[in-house]
């Protein structure tokens, strides 16, 4: 393995090459400059403008300092209510990919080879094209006279509105979020040595307990780790919930565009941004100390 | 890894497996049949076959020029990535400094922020130079958003390489640069050409960078299809979308094809 995480989530490369004492010695020193131009493009074009964005978070519209942004969003109940809602979209979408993801992965975990690899084709193609085209299939199968509406009119049970509110939000984002959630569980399912199962079973316990006392803690990793993704991914997302979503359920990502886009209101933006990122920092860091960075690694590659 | 034991999922288990299958395939899926409906409207089944959306497609100016745009920003963003990335990830690797824990965790930075914080951070920033709307600045939001996934496939590569072959050609007269360049790269190949072609694919689907920094010179094609799509749902975007759909498979099978050959060398 390429990337080790302690129990304080800290990442620790192994020199799994072993190489000897005397060739880690040609090598000390000399080469860090090799990472100036990456911390040099991380430094100019990521940590400066983050900076920018928390200084500007607290600036008034005359350039003096000011909390009036902070206060803007927590005292009108329109943006305390676009927080409550992303937590609760976020949270709703992580429980829903859970509870989708999970069998999904458990069968992939335990297949033969070739049905597997099947699988996880199926899991990988939609997961690499592009969002926009994937949203646009399901604007066409759920929209009010697509695939789904016909056939529902088709069999006498009427139209029903799928998109464009909670449930068009709600299909896209755990439609989304999905191969995310099934990638980390898999992960660690694959790790998983079925004999366990198959022993309690020979002990006398059931299919179901089996899987409750045995297989389902064993995957705790895989569901803490998915989970924690899932709702930090969700929390911040912009593209399904603008075009699956209605009007009324949009998250606090279309609110920043909306303030840098339509209202040019640079700084109350800054703070709502300033205020999404301490919740996704918040997460990542239960993340970290509860699952470790290996995982996101591996989910995400 | 992996258990050699597989556990026997039950059948309607396996069941609800395929039907999530399914439902992951099935907006990919349903798009390639639209793409070539001889109806002038959106309609599924398609009463015809004609292929008077790719015309559309390929005939209009301004989604040629938006494919240009993606395209330019994509190797951009992609040549940045593998090389800032392939020299970040040797010392990494091969070094042994007291930060590095700091410095992986500075590196990877960018995955955790939201895109759209990243995307409003640079707006303000490349405005306040005068870069805003470009090419580069779109690609240097890419490069940031990728370059994490990046060092972390290049770390992993670099591992797989003993550096005591470097060490023999550095004993038998090669320099440091000649070492790297003559044994380590050729090794590191196949890792250095997923990385790029990933990064390549990334930015160009990718959306929320080029929409806040792209501007009415640097429209992506992601962007493109954006403004359509919240104007109307038409059949052209099919075509659109069936063009990237292949455009990612096509992806998918040389970086599988480059795993393989890794294999065999």
């Amino acid at each position: 393995m390429s990337v080790q995480v302690d129990t304080q989530g800290t990442v620790r490369v192994s020199q799994t090459a072993a190489p000897a004492e005397e060739t880690k010695a040609s090598w000390r020193g000399g080469q860090l400059w090799l990472l100036l131009p990456a911390l040099a493009l991380l430094a100019v074009f990521f940590a400066y403008p983050l900076f920018d964005v928390v200084l500007r978070s607290f600036r008034d519209s005359q350039g003096g300092f000011t909390i009036q942004n902070y206060e803007a969003f927590f005292s009108r109940a329109i943006y305390i209510r676009v927080l409550l809602l992303t937590i609760e979209i976020a949270f709703l979408t992580t429980v829903f990919s859970l509870v989708v993801g999970y069998p999904l992965a458990y069968v992939l975990a335990n297949s033969g080879p070739a049905a597997r690899s099947f699988m996880m084709l199926c899991v990988m193609l939609p997961f690499m094209t592009s969002i926009l085209v994937r949203t646009y299939g399901w604007m066409v199968i759920l929209r009010p006279n697509g695939i789904v509406n016909t056939a529902l009119v088709t069999l006498g049970l009427g139209e029903t509105q799928l998109i464009y509110n909670r449930s068009g939000l709600m299909i896209g984002m755990v439609y989304t979020m999905l191969p995310y959630m099934v990638l980390t569980l898999y992960s660690v399912m694959r790790g998983i040595d079925g004999r366990f199962v198959a022993v309690a079973q020979s002990l006398g316990a059931g299919r179901w307990s089996a899987f409750w006392r045995i297989y389902f803690p064993l995957s705790m990793p895989g569901v803490a780790g998915g989970s924690l993704l899932v709702f930090i991914l969700a929390a911040g997302f912009y593209i399904t919930p603008r075009l699956m979503g209605g009007d009324r359920d949009q998250m606090l990502a279309s609110i920043i565009a909306y303030q840098v886009d339509v209202l040019l209101n640079f700084n109350f933006a800054s703070a709502i941004a300033v205020i999404l990122l301490i919740i996704t920092l918040a997460c990542f860091g239960l993340y970290a100390r509860v699952v470790g960075l290996k995982q996101l690694l591996t989910s995400k590659v | 890894m992996g258990s050699d034991a597989l556990i026997n999922p039950s059948l309607p288990v396996r069941i609800a497996a395929w039907v999530m299958l399914a439902f992951l395939m099935a907006p990919v899926l349903i798009i390639i049949p639209v793409s070539f409906s001889s109806a002038q409207y959106l309609s599924f089944p398609p009463p015809g076959l004609s292929l008077q959306w790719y015309e559309r497609f390929f005939g209009n100016k301004d989604w040629l020029s938006a494919i240009w745009v993606s395209v330019q920003v994509a190797t951009l963003s992609a040549g940045l990535t593998i090389v800032v990335s392939t020299l970040a990830a040797i010392p990494l690797v091969r070094s042994d400094f007291s930060r590095k824990t700091l410095v992986y965790g500075l590196l990877l930075a960018p995955m955790i922020v939201p895109v759209i914080i990243t995307a409003i951070a640079l707006y303000f920033v490349f405005a306040r130079i005068g870069m805003g709307g470009t090419v580069v600045a779109i690609a240097i939001g890419h490069t940031i958003v990728v370059m994490p996934i990046a060092i972390v496939v290049l770390s992993a590569t670099l591992q797989g390489v003993d550096s005591r072959l470097e060490n023999a050609a550095m004993s038998l007269g090669a320099n440091r640069f000649q070492a790297f360049r003559k044994v380590t790269l050729p090794l590191i190949a196949p890792g250095i050409i997923s990385a790029g072609l990933f990064a390549f694919l990334t930015s160009f689907d990718e959306l929320v960078i080029p929409l806040f920094l792209g501007g009415p010179n640097a429209q992506t094609l992601a962007v493109r299809i954006w403004n359509s799509v919240m104007l109307e749902i038409e059949p052209t975007i099919a075509a659109v979308s069936t063009f990237l759909i292949a455009l990612t498979v096509v992806v998918m099978i040389a970086a599988n094809l480059v795993k393989k050959a890794r294999r065999w060398a």
